[in-house]
């Protein structure tokens, strides 16, 4: 046996999972009332938005709160994948690898947008 | 085979229920496949399960084998799955059981005989993780260690373990990962980290720090649900992936050692 | 010899046969909205680096009928992870203050408190 460098993929779940927690919810639900129409229409108007998000420090802020929860969730989709039913060694290491390179795809989709 | 039954009046008075026993048997040398044995046992109102099976045992059908001591959940022997619930049999009354009770050999793990099971899963597993007091610095000679109420209280009721290996059958991944050190195990390598008199933790870390040991738990939580002794090694583990987590990065990134 | 033991073997839907088992699973698979969402945020943040037109498509996609369903699914999932996740972190990090150890209700307290101030400043902030 010998050290694992799961480390690296449970901190940043850990993370994720935090800012999911605290954060998800209500981002989830000022969307959702967007879409209802029960926010102000000035509120996510483009401008005010693009304003918003341009500031260096929301920016940063909002890449690395993505990136976290996006490897939150795929940390937990490779666990849950063993779950149901991913039982032997090479197709556990396949599902990993779908998994993390999904979550990096998606992190290089966000650097390439934020750039 | 099966000598007469007891006679009720035997029992005693207070003989109220009549309960169903479906019990496991596996008996290879008889039958390579496991089969169901039914018995009728007239229970006491104050029984526990194991009194039901020392009943059988006694009266309806020696050849039942299983494992019991103390019958006061202190010795960890007992262990069962009844209707389908892992729980020290000595603990499971009967009077909140219904009239038809299914027991079986806890889960998991391989069956011997009967509803014996083997309990290698824990035992090799205490060695691997080095369940010994490590110390940071020996004791002198006829020296005792010294250690605080508030030092002992940090790891207590990890302490408490009696190894009856019910977390082992409650545990979807001891199931999913035959290598999986499983929950007792790792708690026991943790009462350790916690102990102020050991300098261990980074040595155990080769084994609870491994792909099968900590990092196979995905926090289901039903081990801490189901132990007798409230060890709470669910707990245990989260508080390994952290502080393992902490020491894998302070490592590398020069900050010294965490444990 | 292979019979003298017997291996029991975990069912394929097992944890369909246990409460606490499904309530697991159910917190589990929380992690499949949470990352459709945080893909969904990332098309977000490129709808509105295209322009005022892409971005009021993308808030017009989000109010169809389908779309409105899913969010309602996915705020509920996240509302779950949040609770199951404030239940278990108190675990993770038990806290002491000198001799005495915090109650686990205060640790998922000081979280639920962090929650309800975070969901208002959102609220606030980005809902104007």
């Amino acid at each position: 046996m010998s050290i694992s460098n799961k480390p690296l993929l449970w901190l940043p779940f850990a993370g994720g999972g935090m800012l999911a927690a605290l954060l998800l919810p209500a981002l989830m639900l000022v969307l959702l009332l967007d879409s209802l129409g029960m926010l102000s229409t000035a509120a996510l108007a483009h401008e005010r938005v693009r304003a918003w998000v341009s500031q260096p420090l929301v920016a940063i802020s909002a890449c690395v709160f993505i990136t976290l929860v996006i490897w939150h969730a795929a940390h937990r989709l490779r666990m849950t994948l063993q779950d149901l039913g991913v039982r032997d060694a090479g197709a556990r290491r396949l599902s990993a690898r779908i998994c993390y390179s999904a979550a990096t795809l998606a992190t290089v989709a966000l650097a390439w947008v934020w750039v | 085979m099966n000598p007469s039954p007891m006679p009720v009046s035997a029992v005693g008075a207070n003989a109220l229920r009549t309960i169903t026993l479906e019990v496991f048997r596996f008996r290879p040398e008889q039958d390579p496949l496991p089969s169901w044995q039914t018995y009728q046992v007239p229970c006491r109102e104050e029984w526990v399960v194991l009194d039901a099976l020392n009943y059988i045992k006694d009266h309806l059908d020696g050849s039942l084998s299983y494992r019991w001591s103390c019958h006061m959940a202190v010795c960890g022997s007992c262990g069962m799955m009844i209707n389908g619930k892992p729980i020290l049999s000595c603990k499971a009354f009967v009077r909140d059981f219904p009239d038809h009770i299914r027991v079986e050999p806890l889960g998991n793990l391989t069956v011997i005989r009967d509803l014996v099971v083997k309990q290698e899963r824990l035992l090799a597993n205490l060695s691997a993780v080095k369940s010994w007091l490590i110390p940071k610095t020996p004791a002198a000679a006829d020296e005792p260690y010294r250690q605080t109420p508030v030092q002992l209280d940090q790891y207590r009721h990890l302490s408490m373990c009696i190894n009856c290996l019910l977390c082992y059958a409650a545990c979807p991944q001891v199931a999913l990962n035959e290598g999986y050190l499983g929950p007792a195990a790792l708690a026991l390598a943790h009462r350790y980290n916690l102990d102020s008199r050991d300098g261990g933790t980074f040595e155990r870390m080769q084994a609870t720090a491994s792909a099968d040991g900590i990092w196979e738990c995905s926090f289901v939580g039903e081990c801490s649900e189901v132990c007798p002794k409230h060890v709470d090694p669910a707990g245990a583990i989260q508080q390994m992936k952290l502080a393992s987590s902490l020491d894998w990065f302070a490592r590398r990134l020069g900050l010294g050692e965490r444990s | 010899m292979s019979s003298s033991v017997y291996t029991p073997k975990l069912p394929r839907w097992w944890w369909l046969h246990h409460a606490g088992y499904r309530r697991y699973m159910v917190r589990e698979l929380s992690c499949i909205p949470i990352g459709v969402f945080a893909v969904m945020l990332i098309v977000g943040c490129w709808r509105l680096e295209q322009g005022p037109e892409s971005w009021q498509a993308f808030r017009a996609a989000l109010a169809t009928p389908l779309a409105l369903v899913w969010q309602l699914i996915a705020l509920a999932f996240a509302v779950y992870h949040s609770i199951t996740w404030f239940a278990l972190a108190p675990r993770t990090m038990p806290l002491r203050i000198g001799a005495r150890r915090l109650p686990a209700s205060w640790i998922a307290g000081a979280h639920y408190l962090a929650w309800a101030v975070l969901s208002l400043l959102v609220l606030r902030i980005v809902g104007g």
